[in-house]
């Protein structure tokens, strides 16, 4: 029973950052690369992997040091720490994928100051184990990953006509869509149809009964009690 | 590049927020108000200026001879904390209702990739200058002007804002969505200057 209850609550802190906790669209952090990076599926897709190998190393260290590190200056060796690891993703990606490195430029060097790494430390990271703090950091890597991928393929899709440079309706580009202003509007849009999906559903109950992961999640059928 | 030229591309067709996207948490943050976006804005040029005014030597003196460039974000980032620090007590002391009004977004200067992206992209552009004091002057004014558009851009936008309340906007759009559509607009009247480059 122990072991089941620890697996079941293992895959939530995973899958929380996925959908419900999304820190994108529902937390609304980590907007500058959001709007930056994502004139293209391909660029959008390197840094949300880039950002969710940071995230998952400097959840790991954080969550290590957390008995060490003083509470009067834990967030410049937060900071510091996350540093590190981003220098190291440069170096992994000026070295093995270098074309990517040039496209993502200084905003590779700013994941440092992305809001979701911190916050994570800050809110998960420093009160978990090592476990759970990288699964956290894995999810909600993925769930950046998600929103980067989806703004990214609507924008290249609509702007450019192409999708991961394939083409798929060149003549029908809207140009202005790969440009500033269609990454703030398109945003915009993809935050506002989160928005009417999250109000379609029903009103949450303490439960099972009014979740939406209700029919595909363990814990309704008796896996672990929550 | 020129003087004017840089002093043109930082405050106009580069701006920091609407072209290069950087500050974007400010930005939709603490534009509600016109008076608290002039007061970030004035924070965020002091430490800009302040932190280039350090990090530049930094890079040049230190880094770049002992072959050490690739050190720059963690070197950056901690000067950048101090400077945050020391204009966090400052307010407090002598203006305190501004403080209250910037609230968390004070502290959040740290983290606000606009001051790292600055002195980032300062170090790129002119540490290839033929004299050190030309790159450090050129350097600084590209500070100076970098923050006066993001300051720019916060209080034309509180404008668009406050003029927002009062506008009916669809359930779905309430709140962030309708701000970004309304940063895209801004954005693309800014687009207009990209024809002076």
């Amino acid at each position: 029973m122990a072991d089941a209850e620890t697996s079941c609550s293992l895959r939530q802190e995973l899958c929380k950052g996925l959908i419900r906790e999304n820190p994108t669209l529902v937390g609304l952090l980590g907007m500058c690369p959001t709007l930056a990076v994502t004139q293209e599926a391909k660029n959008a897709l390197g840094m949300g992997i880039a950002t969710t190998l940071v995230l998952i190393g400097s959840n790991v260290v954080i969550s290590l040091l957390r008995r060490v590190i003083p509470q009067a200056v834990k967030l410049p060796c937060y900071i510091v720490i996350i540093a590190g690891f981003v220098t190291m993703v440069e170096f992994l990606l000026h070295g093995f994928v270098p074309e990517l490195y040039t496209a993502l430029g200084t905003f590779l060097s700013l994941i440092t100051v992305n809001c979701i790494i911190l916050g994570r430390a800050e809110l998960f990271a420093c009160k978990h184990t090592v476990i759970r703090s990288a699964l956290d950091g894995a999810g909600m890597g993925l769930g950046f990953t998600l929103a980067l991928l989806l703004v990214g393929s609507v924008r290249e899709l609509f702007g450019a006509g192409t999708l991961f440079g394939i083409s798929v309706m060149e003549q029908n580009a809207v140009s202005v869509l790969t440009l500033a202003p269609g990454g703030f509007f398109v945003l915009g849009c993809v935050i506002a149809l989160v928005n009417r999906i999250a109000h379609r559903e029903p009103p949450r109950t303490a439960g099972c009964t009014g979740c939406p992961n209700a029919a595909t999640c363990a814990a309704s059928k008796g896996g672990c009690s929550q | 590049m020129s003087i004017l030229g840089i002093m043109l591309s930082a405050i106009l067709t580069d701006n920091f927020v609407l072209s290069k996207f950087m500050g974007c948490c400010p930005f939709l943050g603490v534009s509600k108000k016109i008076s608290a976006s002039i007061g970030m804005g004035a924070a965020v040029i002091f430490v800009m200026v302040c932190s280039t005014a350090i990090t530049y030597p930094i890079y040049m003196l230190l880094l770049l001879p002992r072959s050490l460039a690739y050190l720059q974000t963690m070197a950056f980032i901690l000067v950048i904390a101090l400077f945050v620090q020391l204009v966090e007590i400052v307010l407090k002391k002598l203006l305190p209702p501004l403080y209250r009004a910037l609230g968390v977004y004070l502290p959040l200067i740290t983290t606000n990739c606009a001051v790292l992206g600055v002195t980032l992209l300062n170090v790129d552009h002119f540490a290839s200058s033929a004299t050190f004091m030309e790159g450090y002057g050129k350097a600084l004014l590209y500070a100076l002007c970098a923050g006066i558009g993001f300051t720019l851009a916060l209080v034309l936008f509180a404008g668009v804002r406050e003029r927002m309340e009062y506008a009916d906007i669809p359930k779905a759009f309430k709140g962030i969505p309708a701000t970004l559509v309304a940063a895209s607009i801004v954005s693309l009247s800014f687009l207009a200057f990209s024809g002076m480059s």
